[in-house]
């Protein structure tokens, strides 16, 4: 486990009160984002995404199964994050902990909550067969800000997935059916500020967390609020406007990456 | 040094036999011939082959300079992270006050930051510290940087001309511990500066001619703030 000198917590707090981050960004910046499909050959649909030294890697694998009894005409679909010990010294080898579990849940809402994938148009069979997504999240390199890089990660993938229908004599293969993408947008509050895309010694010394899945239309989609501090009234409002406006600059970006 | 490039090797290529030179840093001996046991760059010094490792955690030597984050305060000792493989013990008989038996919280604790020296390093590499030296304390204020502990030899330059750069340009004061932490302080604009030339450093230190390049761009920066 690594320690956050006191130290480097005061000297970012100092700044913060003067109104500046360590690497001299606003408030409300986000790093250089970087999106590269098509990074796995055997995966149906992937993607690498890099903000600023984060670095994930999403996978999707589809495959036929059957669907849940309540809901006995949609596809299935499923997320799970791995937090591999090479991407940070914090992270474990073994099963899946509180942190990997909570990323996963937060990825999976942003997508099932704005009905991105179409489920309903992958049923083959009602109540027998229908296409089950897997989405795999590998974690790179860990410098802060997981949620965003991940969840970015997962939509390029699923943008540029084509359903392996050929592979299971269904026909030829076709892209994956699906709606507008949600942007999930996070912050970080610390010592009374709150900064959007926090690296990693901002999320160290940070007293909450707000991530906040807008669509297109700037409607809020999901949002998950972490750590034990709290956030005021104000303050989620000027998150949500904030993570529309980055929303908008992300979505652009992830449709020109994925040719669209 | 001249041109040449600085051949980088990997774990288990063979170097050299070991009756040209003297196995160093980084290296194995295996029926008389020396490998390379790290993933480096290659250094030959004084009939030494040495491989000074790309990554990696801080290898602790005697009278080093490090900066420490404490982990624990325990009733007659410290716990100290040195970013070395295990953490390193610090003793209250090490330290310039004067401490009761278990009132070692009031004066470090978890979190504070000190410049130590290595008092010793055994066989298991466990670490041992002292802060009964000169210009040892607990330090207060300022800001930390981490780098590699191989590119240490590196922000600092040849006897010490790369940091001294730094120093005159932006008016900080700059401490390197050997275990790749920095400590900075000065104003906002200063510290950030440091930090950037730094991260440039880390980033290109495999390359020649870095000092005047770090010049160049330090010189230029000056101007545009006047």
């Amino acid at each position: 486990m690594t320690v956050t000198p006191l130290l480097k917590r005061d000297y970012l707090v100092k700044l913060a009160r003067n109104g500046r981050r360590v690497d001299g960004r606003g408030f409300e910046e986000y790093r250089d984002i970087k999106v590269e499909t098509n990074v796995v050959s055997k995966a149906e649909g992937s993607a690498r995404v890099r903000i600023g030294n984060t670095q994930v890697l999403a996978g999707i694998k589809m495959d036929i199964g059957e669907p849940y009894p309540d809901s006995p005409d949609s596809g299935v679909m499923s997320t799970a994050a791995e937090l591999i010990p090479l991407a940070s010294p914090d992270f474990e080898a073994g099963p899946p902990d509180e942190e990997s579990i909570e990323l996963a849940r937060v990825v999976d809402r942003g997508i099932r909550e704005s009905e991105l994938i179409e489920l309903d148009k992958l049923c083959i069979e009602p109540g027998e067969k229908v296409w089950v997504i897997f989405i795999d999240i590998h974690i790179l390199d860990h410098d802060g800000n997981l949620f965003d890089a991940a969840s970015l990660a997962s939509l390029a993938a699923l943008m540029t997935t084509r359903v392996p229908a050929e592979r299971f004599e269904l026909g030829e293969d076709y892209p994956l059916p699906l709606k507008d993408p949600p942007i999930s947008c996070t912050s970080v509050k610390y010592d009374k500020v709150v900064v959007m895309d926090p690296s990693l010694d901002e999320e160290d010394i940070a007293e909450a967390r707000l991530t906040v899945a807008t669509d297109k239309n700037g409607d809020i989609r999901a949002m998950q609020k972490g750590l034990n501090g709290s956030f005021t009234v104000d303050e989620i409002k000027k998150v949500i406007k904030a993570s529309i406006d980055n929303g908008k600059k992300i979505r652009e970006q992830l449709y020109k990456s994925v040719g669209k | 040094m001249g041109v040449e490039k600085r051949e980088i090797v990997i774990p288990g290529q063979f170097l050299d036999d070991i009756k040209r030179n003297k196995p160093g840093r980084g290296t194995f001996v295996e029926n008389g011939k020396i490998y390379a046991e790290v993933l480096g760059v290659l250094n030959k010094n004084a009939g030494y082959i040495n491989v000074v490792p790309l990554k990696g955690r801080y290898d602790p030597v005697e009278n080093d300079l490090v900066i420490g984050v404490v982990l624990e305060a325990m009733s007659s000792s410290w716990l100290v992270d040195i970013n070395a493989a295990y953490p390193a013990f610090l003793h209250v008989n090490e330290v310039p006050w004067d401490i009761e038996f278990g009132e070692t919280e009031k004066y470090l604790n978890h979190g504070d930051t000190i410049m130590a020296k290595v008092l010793q390093v055994d066989m298991e590499k466990r670490v041992q510290l002292t802060l009964n030296d000169r210009n040892l304390y607990k330090i207060k204020g300022g800001h930390l940087i981490e780098v590699e502990p191989s590119r240490v030899p590196r922000v600092i330059g040849k006897k010490g001309s790369m940091i001294s750069l730094l120093k005159k340009y932006t008016r900080c004061r700059i401490f390197v511990g050997q275990n790749g932490r920095i400590w900075v302080d000065g104003n906002d604009e200063g510290v950030e500066k440091v930090i950037y030339v730094i991260k440039m450093i880390e980033r290109e230190a495999l390359s020649y001619g870095l000092t005047n390049r770090v010049e160049v761009l330090l010189k230029k920066d000056a101007k545009d703030v006047r």
